[in-house]
């Protein structure tokens, strides 16, 4: 028995675990077949170092009880928003992109909106279980909303269109689970479709996108008319895809991947390198695991002890479910080039560090269970 | 437990029951776009895939060779480099396009052009944009090798023609094909490449073509080649013989000089084409590689027609060359009396017109009483418009369509040109009218609506000496279907019309000038008007309406072994005086080299003519002047000028 809140190892999530281990082990095999030889080489080891600084990590948080957690979120808020800020004012730019920011001692630069993920999740929790009724009013429903809303934006703003949109299922699943009325969810499927078509209508989409979300958005729905920009990534994704085959081509025998037709295939495109070598079956049994994954995190929502527990579980869950569905049409080209990574099989550091945080508190919901 | 929020403890089961189903639904969707992209559409990704690692670089084959009956080299290629563009980053091309026009000295524009213009292509195949890269393109391009990546040599074999246009319009010459060609050719040909326009060139393109080779390396996504496949060599095409003799060759380009006309020579035992020469002459290896828009206008607008093979494709009226057409008929049907004498006062009236012969133009006497050896002879008018008019149309019409007037020889070149034989019949279907008896008088003469080739002719004064046997004629040395024709002679019609013949050269008749010593040099002179001589004096002598100056000659009188037929366009002289020396020149040399050849003293010079190893430089083939004519230099084909007298 443990002593801090009367859990024992017994009651961590050991199918769990071992569901994710399974996944990180497809990915540094995949992150190896994609960078050996290459001036890459030896990202391998970086992830696993990532994967190792997770597993502490999500350790830690399993251990801090998520009440106290949630009695922190309105603090851990606001340093969000704060870091967000501080981002755009003084954060590094990469990749065209401000997201980042050096911590002092780790030597990596982190993505911030990555840690404001969580905390979004966190926030919501603590929003939903307050609200407590099975019919979510509208005035909460907008409130959620803007709680969301303010963190978007300023995402937006650096400009990370896929993290910002990452939060949009976070408070569609919340509000869902917190009794969301048909009517609300009419009026906001409506409003949310009428978005979408806007910024796919260029008039519109002139005015409220940058310019390379346009591009990617035009090169999605026309391919054919950019030939190396993101409809060129899209289409050697697919092309790799394709010629996978069913049994794929073996490891290390993509030549999309093997000779850099794939792009980013160590990081966002991994699937499709894993697709392009392992096939139609190695796709089965990583899309296999993470039906799993997620499946597995449900149910352990299922089975919180309150709703607090509930929603963090189920925002965790929605966060890496969207991320899976994103990514994972990115590669067959269903979806524009979102620069969303595919989570626990992209290289990524902050990315990785995410999942695992995320993991713990779903460990720390699970620890919890049984305690009154 | 310190919690300051509210919460419970109840859970929407079922709500988190649906998101297990969204789950599970979104998987499923997941991998039915994973069976899309690889199990139904894997094979055309599989090659997508393929594409894309493997560049594909064309080893152009080199054409066929053509050897003079001899085995010298008369066509034959030197290398070159191709600067090709590789388009399958088009935004990378784009970057590199301002370096590129730059570098290797391409307006824009032209750049622009090539690449619009050859949008439809896929994109992995590269284009070929400046054709012949000087020692400075290729320079550029190997020092640039890295930060211009699109730019790719290709080791091509230009057409290499003997200079000054020589033997240009039976070689013909190559060009890009055409889409017409690409369309026709199954797939064999593709935009870029090089074929045979025309001349030797195209009718023996398949021959001479071999089948390009493919060079397949395996490049990386920046286009670098990181490793090769097997490559697929180019056959190259095969070589072709041909029947012309260079010697011979040579001798009727220079004889012939810059005069505009046409020489062809034939053995008549065989239908062989031992020389052919058209001036003027384009030089082909201008062609060879890529021909402007203007140079091409200005070839084709040249009012002397340089494109044309005169030999094939000029169809003028035969003039007295004719009058053999019209005495073999006479000596063959006995229509008409074959001691009919005709008395020649310079002039005659038939039909109500009053039609001259040639003496009254010229200012010579009259011929007086002439029969019909005399009057081939003597080549009078008088005594062939009476025969025309006793003999009829139909009967003439009749042995010279017969003797192949008015119908293709059947050479193997393309483009050739018939002729006409006006008839009765022809008169009724294209003007749909009758035929007048005065125009009869004019065709008798080889005036009027007859027309013929120099090369008709060379088969029909050649044809009727060997006794009624036309072989076609054949520019490739081991032709396997050479038809003969036969047009049954009378023995003793081919005894006279030889007699005639021979007598033209050697019994002081209008080629008397040309008679050559030990041999049976005979033949036929002819002038033909281009318009009327009193026209002519209206408009002022104007040189383009000057007389075509014919000679067709052969040797020996019977079974001749060769047969020259010359055309000289517009030097207002006589058949005999500007026509006869080319011809005898060309049957001296032939008879030259005989007897050499049957003195062991002939041998060939190879060596002079193998441009094979592509260092014999140009100057070491240029023909000899040695009968040249004076003119201008042989480079330009520039309008002749008349050799005056």
């Amino acid at each position: 028995m443990n002593e801090t809140s009367g859990t024992t190892t017994r009651d961590y999530d050991w199918w769990l675990l071992a569901i994710l281990a399974a996944i990180c082990t497809l990915g540094v095999i995949e992150i190896y077949s994609a960078t050996h030889g290459s001036s890459l080489s030896g990202m391998h080891m970086k992830q696993l170092r990532w994967l190792g600084i997770g597993l502490v990590v999500m350790f830690i948080v399993s251990r801090i009880d998520y009440h106290l957690i949630l009695d922190q979120a309105p603090i851990l808020y606001l340093v969000g928003m704060a870091a967000l800020i501080a981002v755009l004012a003084v954060g590094h730019t990469r990749f065209g992109a401000k997201r980042w920011i050096s911590v002092p001692g780790l030597g990596e630069l982190l993505q911030v909106s990555e840690l404001v993920k969580l905390i979004i999740i966190i926030a919501l929790a603590r929003f939903f279980a307050e609200v407590n009724s099975d019919q979510l009013a509208l005035r909460d429903l907008i409130k959620a909303g803007l709680l969301v809303g303010l963190p978007l934006v300023l995402i937006l703003k650096q400009p990370d269109l896929g993290t910002a949109l990452v939060l949009v299922p976070l408070v569609v699943v919340g509000a869902f689970l917190a009794g969301l009325q048909w009517q609300h969810a009419a009026v906001f499927s409506l409003a949310g479709i009428l978005l979408v078509g806007a910024v796919f209508y260029p008039p519109v989409s002139r005015r409220i996108l940058k310019p390379y979300q346009r591009e990617r958005i035009t090169s999605f729905l026309h391919p054919e008319e950019d030939a190396k920009g993101s409809g060129y990534q899209l289409l050697q994704s697919k092309i790799a895809v394709g010629s996978g085959g069913f049994w794929g081509k073996g490891f290390g025998n993509g030549t999309q991947n093997q000779l850099g037709y794939i792009p980013v295939r160590y990081s966002d495109f991994i699937m499709s390198a894993w697709a392009e070598e392992q096939g139609f079956k190695g796709v089965l049994f990583a899309l296999g695991l993470y039906m799993a994954l997620l499946l597995r995190l449900v149910q352990n929502a299922q089975r919180a002890k309150d709703r607090a527990g509930m929603f963090l579980v189920m925002g965790v869950a929605a966060a890496l479910g969207f991320h899976v569905l994103v990514n994972v049409a990115m590669v067959i080209g269903a979806m524009p080039v979102t620069g969303i990574p595919l989570p626990l099989m992209s290289y990524g550091g902050s990315a990785t560090l995410f999942v695992f945080l995320a993991i713990g508190l779903v460990m720390n919901v699970r620890l919890r269970r049984f305690v009154n | 437990m310190s919690y300051f929020f509210r919460n419970d403890n109840r859970l929407p089961q079922a709500r988190l029951a649906v998101a297990s189903y969204v789950i599970v639904g979104m998987v499923g969707v997941l991998l039915l776009g994973f069976w899309k992209l690889q199990v139904i559409d894997s094979d055309k990704y599989s090659q997508w895939a393929e594409r894309n690692r493997v560049r594909s670089i064309p080893i152009i084959a080199p054409r066929g060779r053509m050897l003079d009956r001899d085995g010298r080299v008369l066509v034959d290629n030197r290398p070159s480099f191709s600067v090709l563009l590789l388009r399958d980053d088009p935004a990378l091309v784009e970057k590199n396009l301002p370096a590129i026009s730059d570098g290797l000295n391409i307006p824009m524009e032209d750049l622009r052009d090539q690449l619009s213009s050859t949008r439809a292509l896929p994109k992995f195949q590269p284009i070929v944009i400046k054709p012949e890269a000087t020692q400075a393109d290729i320079d550029y391009i190997e020092s640039h090798r890295a930060d211009i990546p699109v730019l790719e040599m290709l080791s091509v074999s230009r057409r290499r023609y003997l200079p000054g246009g020589f033997m240009s319009h039976a070689s013909g010459y190559v060009g890009e094909v055409s889409e017409q060609q690409i369309e026709a050719s199954n797939g064999k040909l593709r935009p870029g490449d090089f074929g045979g326009k025309t001349g030797l060139e195209r009718q023996y393109n398949d021959i001479l073509m071999g089948t390009d080779g493919m060079r397949r390396v395996i490049v990386n996504s920046v286009g670098k080649e990181v490793d090769r496949l097997p490559s697929q060599e180019a056959v190259p095409g095969k070589e072709i013989r041909l029947t012309i003799d260079y010697d011979l060759q040579q001798v009727a380009e220079q004889s012939l000089g810059a005069r505009e006309g046409a020489v062809v020579a034939l053995d008549p035992r065989t239908g062989e084409v031992l020389a052919m020469v058209s001036r003027p002459a384009p030089d082909p290896n201008d062609f060879a590689v890529r021909v402007s828009k203007e140079e091409w206008k200005r070839l084709n607008d040249d009012e002397q027609k340089p494109l044309l093979n005169r030999v094939i494709q000029a169809q003028l009226a035969p003039g007295s060359v004719f009058k053999i057409v019209m005495a073999t008929a006479m000596y063959e049907t006995h229509a008409v009396p074959e001691n009919m004498t005709v008395f020649c006062p310079g002039y005659g009236t038939f039909y109500g017109r009053q039609f001259k012969c040639w003496v009254y133009w010229s200012h010579k006497p009259a011929h007086a009483t002439v029969d019909v050896h005399r009057a081939v002879n003597q080549s009078c008018d008088i005594f062939f418009y009476t025969l025309g008019m006793k003999m009829g149309i139909d009967i003439i019409a009749k042995y010279a369509s017969g003797m192949g007037l008015g119908h293709k020889t059947g050479i193997d070149l393309p483009s050739e040109e018939a002729g006409l034989m006006p008839s009765e019949e022809w008169v009724q279907r294209v003007f749909h009218r009758r035929w007048y008896p005065g125009e009869t008088v004019s065709v008798a003469v080889g005036q009027g609506a007859v027309t013929t080739t120099p090369l008709q002719l060379a088969r029909l004064i050649g044809g009727i000496a060997s006794g009624g046997k036309f072989m076609q004629p054949h520019m490739l040395k081991d032709a396997q279907s050479v038809s003969e024709e036969t047009f049954p002679l009378k023995e003793s019609t081919v005894e006279k019309i030889t007699d005639d013949m021979y007598g033209v050269v050697n019994a002081g008749g209008t080629g008397a000038g040309l008679k050559l010593q030990g041999i049976e040099f005979s033949g036929k002179s002819g002038t033909a008007q281009v318009i009327g001589y009193a026209a002519r004096d209206r408009v002022a002598k104007q040189k383009k309406f000057l007389d075509n100056a014919w000679f067709v000659g052969y040797a020996p009188k019977r079974d001749p072994e060769i047969v020259v037929s010359v055309l000289v366009q517009e030097s207002g002289k006589h058949g005999g005086e500007a026509s006869g020396p080319v011809v005898r020149d060309i049957i001296k040399a032939y008879y030259d080299k005989k007897a050499k050849k049957t003195q062991g003293q002939y041998t060939v010079e190879y060596k002079r003519y193998d441009l094979g190893n592509g260092s014999a430089p140009a100057a070491a083939i240029q023909p000899q002047p040695v009968l040249k004519p004076e003119g201008p230099p042989e480079t330009a084909p520039v309008r002749a000028s008349v050799p005056q007298h």
